[in-house]
């Protein structure tokens, strides 16, 4: 059965409270932490952040914990402006980027806990490899038959707009993570992310594997774990809609039956 | 003892199972056919309150009420045998368990389906 409570070694405990010496201007930043190394149970770690002397991002404030407060606070991030999805984390029970996710935007304490439902590698880092290999299994590349054009391949102007709202998607996880099917069966339902990147190939004109993708993708899992739930939607911090990207894949594969 | 099969050959497991597809349509079929039917009954069901027991019988040995009857119960025990193979996939996991639950429940939706036409018939072709 799907677990709904947290195993006795991973029940979260109260760590320690770091405090802002001196500032005026504070906000509390609730950090989960674990250590895979120390045998020690999760726990989350409250920092007093000084606001006068840290950015408006999560990101920014994560930071600054790191390198003023303590250093052994571990998360990912890279380009800091939304384009990488490597801080993808949850914020006060909402998943997205660390570096796009205003701190004034939350209310109260800032409680930041790594992506649900996955692996913990340490800290804030999911550990996301069949993440991945669920992206690699639906060959995220384009597949031709015909003899390989001179020059570039043609595409309507048309044709290309039904990539938008698709290919702007940074493979973050945010939504996959935020999804409850995904949750309960993530070993073999691909997903919403994997899924939008799935129709972003299905629907490129460019492409002429559509049907063996088609055939791929229709499982009682990979694809119909789906229930419409929404939270895929509600999660993404580039707002797409990969809960409408799979509506579309479940529409080809009844268009196909006739 | 780790696990030592790559994680794309975890992914990729058994291979697609190629259907999923109808299943999805029927379950969007039943439910659209739920809806006339369940108004007709719905309806039918607040016109005929206060009557006595051989107007009910008499209400229901109509032909048609009779057919819509039938028909009613059938969707709907279909639908709701559909509709429990979502829940069970969604939150059982063990394959046995998995396997036992949705015997029983065609087992048990069909037995219920049988049970509630038959009754209509018996009343629709009984004295």
């Amino acid at each position: 059965m799907a677990e709904f409570s947290l195993p006795k070694n991973s029940r979260v405990g109260k760590g320690k409270t770091v405090k802002a010496e001196g500032a005026t201007n504070t906000r509390k930043f609730s950090v989960y932490r674990w250590n895979p190394d120390d045998g020690e149970n999760p726990r989350m770690d409250t920092f007093e952040v000084d606001m006068d002397s840290c950015g408006p991002m999560v990101l920014d404030a994560l930071i600054k914990i790191k390198n003023e407060m303590d250093s052994t606070v571990t998360f990912r991030r890279s380009c800091r402006e939304g384009v990488c999805g490597s801080c993808a984390m949850n914020m006060n029970g909402k998943n997205g980027l660390a570096c796009t996710t205003a701190i004034e935007d939350l209310k109260g304490d800032v409680s930041i806990t790594p992506l649900p439902h996955q692996e913990v590698v340490k800290d804030l880092v999911p550990d996301l490899t069949n993440f991945y290999a669920q992206y690699a299994s639906i060959k995220p590349w384009m597949q031709t038959q015909s003899t390989t054009p001179e020059k570039e391949r043609l595409q309507s102007h048309d044709d290309r707009a039904k990539l938008d709202g698709l290919y702007e998607c940074i493979l973050c996880a945010c939504c996959s993570t935020s999804c409850p099917s995904y949750w309960w069966n993530g070993d073999k339902y691909l997903g919403p992310a994997i899924l939008l990147q799935a129709y972003r190939w299905l629907i490129d004109s460019r492409d002429e594997a559509t049907g063996e993708r088609l055939d791929n993708l229709e499982d009682p899992f990979r694809l119909y774990r789906c229930h419409t739930i929404m939270n895929c939607a509600n999660a993404c911090p580039k707002g797409l809609n990969p809960a409408k990207a799979i509506a579309e894949i479940k529409k080809m594969m009844v268009e196909r039956r006739g | 003892m780790t696990d030592l099969r790559t994680p794309l050959s975890k992914v990729r497991g058994l291979g697609s199972a190629k259907d999923g597809t109808h299943h999805w349509w029927l379950q969007r079929v039943t439910a659209i056919a739920n809806i006339p039917l369940t108004i007709f009954m719905v309806v039918s069901f607040v016109g005929n309150v206060g009557k006595d027991h051989a107007e009910w019988v008499a209400w229901l040995k109509q032909p048609l009420v009779s057919v819509i009857m039938i028909l009613f119960v059938a969707n709907l025990f279909y639908h709701l045998r559909l509709g429990l193979q979502v829940v069970v996939e969604d939150y059982v996991h063990d394959h046995g368990t998995k396997i036992t639950t949705m015997l029983a429940i065609s087992f048990g939706t069909v037995l219920m389906a049988a049970l509630s036409i038959f009754s209509v018939l018996r009343i629709a072709f009984g004295g």
